[in-house]
């Protein structure tokens, strides 16, 4: 295995008696997209920006490509690329302009124009940065992070304002970054961005790692029972069961057929999550309809679930869970 | 009955990430980055038609009206021969055009560059600071450059206002020019962290301007401001600036009209450097590449 691209043990930050960051510890592997996921105010933005040496850490071990944030010099600051949140500046240059303004700041850019075409944003080179969309902004936003081509990009909630369509377009853009062996550490509050896009995620509340795993299998989620619904004799009913495929070939045979109404579902990333960062410690999935509390369920093998929602009876899953909710 | 697929979708790690191209090139020297700085800095400013036309234009406008108001019937400044209006507020005109370009243009586009995360996006780049530092001292030198010889160009054409023909004042002209661009610089470098948000920028920095220009004799004869007013001044370094360039631009026995009796050229040269050694110092204590509600 090669060195961690991001090595971070025991992270300490406060701001006055506020601590933003209070002891945590992740480690991102090379070619990997690491997205972090946590509410506003979790910590996350601050765990970044330290990462990326925009901010000095109080405590804790740092180590990001072999070498400490807090002390690195422009070769190291040549091998990350950094996109932030929203910003607007540059606003008189074009396009074209910026991104070779940028290149011209890296030992080994990319081709400018290639970038520019790379984002998709070809038919807007000779446009003022002023009149972008969002979307476009955001992906020029991208095209000045990767310019000098970085083996390691860091990317804060990346998609916040995105049109759907805009969204899996930025997706391929961020999955082909991956697949040209950049590794990419993202931070989120969409649930559905981290489940398509992450290779593992962690999940921070108050300056921790709580959780931290393939989204898949967060916060033990596969382990958790399955709630299996169907309608019999005119009543909706309920059961939880570990063994979903069992009890539904058995429910098949008793009701002879066809099972009306049948919906097996186990708990969504967006409800693991929720007990994740929630009061309740991870200890249940608290007011979330349909999610099963952890009873200590035997894990039936390796269980991996779909991703995506395609083909899985749980249709009422919300397509886009956003958790901002306070801005 | 449908059951969910079971096809392993997780990710492993990618074994053997392609690893990234040989990493042969030298990083840029701060010299090209500073050059490439002045270019993309230069071009972004003259795009910015608001502040294109009130720098270049304001100091003309100033003095065709101050020269056409106070000069009618030809009406001249000082005792017997005096000096005629349009060239006693030319040197006024032409500090306030350092003032401007330098000062003024830098603490409220830095201000904003600041605010809108321009300055935080070019922490996160190989970009060294002081290229950054460089590219802002080419640019204030090509707009002040640009200024100044347009404020002359019209001074001498539309208002046949004489300009020196000698050596010894031009030079004068060259160092008042460059220290004072020099201080205006550093001093709004340093300005630029006190405005809250790049939209309040104008409204904190152009006020102390224009009081700065009353006070300082650009507008008046500064030789007629009560006392009080002159003493509050010349802690500024506008007052210097524009006695300096009094200096250069009208008559020797106008030297009778400084409330000193004298040009002070020392004076100017240690307010002027006092400033840009100080604006220096605060400056680079101060300059955040943040928001300040940015941590």
């Amino acid at each position: 295995m090669t060195a961690a691209a991001v090595h971070v043990r025991d992270l300490r930050k406060h701001y006055g008696a506020k601590r933003a960051v209070d002891g945590l510890d992740l480690t991102v592997h090379p070619g990997e997209i690491f997205a972090v996921l946590g509410p506003n105010g979790a910590g996350k933005t601050t765990t970044v920006e330290i990462l990326e040496g925009h901010r000095r850490r109080d405590g804790g071990e740092v180590r990001v490509l072999g070498e400490d944030p807090g002390a690195a010099g422009r070769a190291w600051r040549s091998r990350i690329g950094v996109v932030l949140q929203s910003t607007d500046d540059h606003a008189e240059l074009t396009v074209r302009e910026l991104v070779h303004h940028f290149a011209r700041y890296y030992p080994d850019p990319r081709d400018p124009d290639e970038v520019v075409a790379a984002v998709g944003l070809t038919d807007k080179a000779r446009t003022r940065t002023r009149q972008l969309s969002g979307g476009q902004r955001r992906r020029l936003d991208v095209a000045l992070g990767i310019v000098g081509q970085p083996e390691l990009l860091f990317l804060d909630e990346p998609t916040t304002g995105f049109d759907p369509e805009a969204r899996l377009m930025f997706w391929d853009l961020i999955a082909g970054l991956r697949d040209g062996g950049t590794t990419i550490l993202l931070t989120t509050h969409y649930l559905d961005e981290a489940e398509h896009l992450a290779d593992r995620c962690a999940v921070v509340r108050d300056g921790r790692v709580v959780a931290l795993d393939v989204p898949a299998r967060l916060g033990d989620r596969a382990q958790r029972d399955a709630v299996v619904r169907w309608r019999e004799g005119g009543d909706a009913r309920e059961e939880r069961t570990a063994t979903p495929t069992a009890f539904v070939t058995a429910l098949a045979y008793r009701l002879g057929g066809e099972v009306p109404d049948l919906e097996v579902r186990r708990p969504t990333l967006e409800e693991v999550y929720l007990a994740l960062i929630g009061e309740t410690d991870g200890a249940g999935v608290a007011g979330t309809a349909g999610a099963a509390p952890p009873t200590g369920a035997t894990a039936d093998g390796p269980v991996r679930e779909p991703l995506g929602a395609a083909g899985t009876p749980a249709a009422t899953t919300p397509s886009a869970p956003s958790l901002e909710t306070s801005r | 009955m449908s059951t969910p697929t079971t096809t392993p979708v997780t990710r492993e790690p990618a074994a053997a990430p392609r690893g990234t191209p040989a990493r042969s090139g030298r990083l840029p020297s701060t010299l090209a980055v500073s050059l490439a700085r002045t270019r993309t800095e230069t071009v972004g400013f003259f795009r910015e038609r608001d502040a294109v036309i009130f720098i270049f234009a304001y100091p003309v406008i100033m003095l065709a009206i101050f020269a056409t108001v106070f000069g009618q019937d030809g009406a001249r400044v000082g005792p017997e021969p005096g000096v005629p209006f349009g060239q006693y507020f030319l040197p006024g005109m032409v500090a306030t055009g350092v003032l401007l370009s330098s000062f003024q243009n830098l603490a409220i586009s830095i201000a904003v560059e600041r605010d809108e995360g321009g300055l935080k996006r070019l922490r996160g780049t190989p970009m060294p600071p002081l290229a950054y530092f460089l590219g802002k001292v080419g640019l204030v030198l090509v707009v002040s450059l640009v200024q100044v010889g347009l404020l002359l160009a019209v001074a001498a054409g539309l208002f046949g206002i004489d300009l020196p023909t000698d050596p010894g004042r031009w030079w004068t002209f060259a160092w008042v020019f460059a220290l004072g661009t020099a201080a205006g610089a550093v001093c709004g470098v340093a300005f630029s962290s006190l405005p809250r948000s790049g939209r309040s920028a104008s409204a904190v920095v152009t006020p102390v301007v224009i009081v700065l220009q009353f006070v300082s004799g650009v507008f008046f004869a500064y030789g007629e401001l009560p006392s009080w007013m002159q003493q509050v001044a010349s802690i500024f370094p506008l007052k210097w600036m524009a006695q300096g360039m009094r200096s250069v631009f009208l008559p020797e026995q106008a030297v009778v009209m400084e409330p000193s009796g004298s040009w002070e050229h020392l004076g100017i040269a240690a307010v002027l450097t006092a400033y840009l050694l100080v604006g220096l110092v605060v400056g680079i204590r101060t300059f955040r590449w943040r928001r300040r509600d940015d941590g």
